[in-house]
């Protein structure tokens, strides 16, 4: 029988912009209030999974936080980075060979719109120089299809905004917590059609740490230990759309999330119905939309009414994004996949505070997306 | 003023009836774009050039709405000139879809359906004084 795992302990540096603190810096401040959150020190930490976009590498840190011998395995996985050290984290206490570990991701990005590195990427030059290489018209062309396909509105869209930042505003540590109304969403800069400023979340900062147990030592650590159900990473299949795309089939595939979503479902023995909350990849406030359906938790099309109908909210049928999202916290890619399962651990342990979702939520759901075309999905219980 | 392609290799330049070049699967037919050895449709390691069509009809779009980061962005980027673009997918029948500029960039005359044409236009101008030129769709009158 494969060894249950446990979340322990977590720890987050606030998201946003802290000035004079390195990315680095805050995966270390991550890592320690993580530590005192399970009530362990560094030294009881056997391995860790890290990662950092723009940071640096994460096995340096360990030269802030003491040189323990422990093995430490840095993770480069794009906007599924936080993801894929948490999968790593997973599966090395599943299989047996560690108890207590950890996984952490931390980042700082230079401010505007992620500057694309089209080398990295596989692609030429010229892509970039003609005005291509901006995540931004991916984001803009795959809502402005899906709209056209199943009725979502541009209020809605706006509606996504407003919650997000509504929620934001009760996160002490989220970058974002001034409420924004529908309306102004609705009327800032037009970034890229559909989306305006207010719909898209800015590459920011911020480091989270998660320390994992076997599920059988839980107890020595806290006395409300959170079992990680599934983890599950996906990259994309021939057909799907993604992001930094020179050209896309003309046959269609639903995409890496929809591979990652039913997965993680089978690993944790659920379904979509059993899951009380969810964070969902929200670059932009039409990617929330879109992948309430690809994660399975309605139709395509449904979110129109779910959305207007306020059910995505903290006291609705389903909450989701209960923290603010990518939207109201930025993205630092190392960390953002982290974050959520961190406002997750929060919301089940009953600590979310003022954005606390009511009746004892027992199940929450994580996804990330991004470049090239990866999904990172998570189910967590109590 | 010359005119130079932004880069060899992505479309045929000079010509009267410019095309994009790709490549297609010669074990199963899948085109690509732009040209680039193995099949990710079937995984098949030999593909060979071909010229793709000029007109398709736009399967989505946006409109670029500030000035990207340059580098890589080779246009103008001056935020008091900078002129918004469009940047759609067009689906060439039988083949695929590209992602392009768009000659196009105002929202109430792009419309997911309609009948695109291949152009070439202008970007910047290099040192030398030479324009440089990239592939975009324009709506078909």
């Amino acid at each position: 029988m494969t060894t249950e795992v446990a979340i322990v302990g977590i720890g987050m540096h606030e998201f946003g912009r802290t000035e004079g603190v390195s990315g680095m810096d805050q995966g270390v401040i991550a890592v320690r209030r993580a530590c005192a959150d399970a009530g362990v020190s560094w030294e009881d930490m056997q391995f860790a999974f890290g990662g950092s976009m723009a940071a640096g590498a994460a096995d340096t840190m360990v030269s802030l936080l003491g040189l323990t011998g422990l093995q430490f395995i840095n993770v480069a996985n794009g906007c599924a980075t936080g993801g894929s050290a948490l999968f790593s984290a997973y599966n090395t206490i599943r299989s047996g060979v560690f108890d207590l570990g950890i996984a952490v991701g931390f980042d700082k990005h230079e401010r505007g719109a992620f500057r694309v590195n089209t080398k990295g990427s596989g692609l030429g030059d010229w892509y970039g120089a003609s005005g291509l290489a901006l995540t931004t018209q991916f984001f803009g062309m795959k809502i402005n299809r899906y709209m056209h396909e199943y009725g979502i509105s541009q209020s809605t869209l706006a509606k996504v905004s407003e919650k997000a930042f509504r929620n934001g505003s009760m996160n002490p540590m989220a970058w974002r917590r001034k409420p924004i109304s529908e309306e102004e969403v609705l009327n800032s800069a037009m970034l890229s059609y559909p989306l305006t400023q207010y719909m898209f979340c800015s590459p920011g900062e911020g480091g989270v740490a998660l320390i994992l147990a076997r599920a059988d030592k839980a107890h020595l650590y806290t006395d409300k230990p959170i079992y990680l159900k599934a983890a599950v990473v996906r990259s994309r299949r021939f057909g799907s759309f993604e992001v930094l795309a020179p050209s896309i089939a003309l046959e269609h595939n639903a995409g890496p999330t929809v591979d990652a979503s039913k997965a993680a479902f089978e690993m944790a023995g659920m379904g979509p119905k059993d899951i009380d909350l969810a964070q969902l990849q929200d670059t932009e406030s039409g990617a929330e939309v879109m992948h309430m359906a690809e994660n399975g938790f309605c139709e395509h099309g449904e979110q129109e009414f779910m959305i207007q109908a306020g059910e995505t909210e903290i006291g609705g049928k389903f909450p989701v994004n209960t923290d603010g999202g990518c939207l109201a916290n930025g993205e630092p890619i190392g960390a953002s996949g982290l974050r959520q399962v961190y406002e997750n651990v929060l919301q089940l342990r009953g600590q979310a505070g003022a954005r606390q979702v009511p009746n004892d939520p027992k199940t929450a759901y994580t996804h990330v997306y991004g470049a090239p075309g990866i999904s990172g999905v998570t189910i967590l219980s109590r | 003023m010359a005119q130079v392609p932004v880069t060899e290799g992505v479309f045929t330049w000079p010509s009267d009836s410019p095309q994009l070049i790709g490549s297609r699967c010669v074990s199963c037919g899948n085109h690509m774009f732009p040209v680039q050895q193995g099949c990710p449709k079937c995984t098949a390691a030999e593909t060979e050039e071909v010229l793709l069509g000029r007109r398709g009809t736009l399967w989505t779009w946006t409109v670029q709405g500030f000035p990207p980061k340059a580098p890589p962005y080779a246009g103008d980027v001056d935020p008091k000139t900078f002129k918004a673009f469009g940047v759609g997918y067009v689906e060439l029948p039988g083949q695929l879809k590209i992602e392009s500029r768009l000659t196009e960039a105002d929202p109430e005359k792009l419309k997911i359906g309609m009948e695109m044409e291949m152009v070439i236009v202008p970007l910047s101008t290099d040192a030398a004084g030479n324009e440089i030129v990239t592939f975009a769709f324009a709506p078909v009158a």
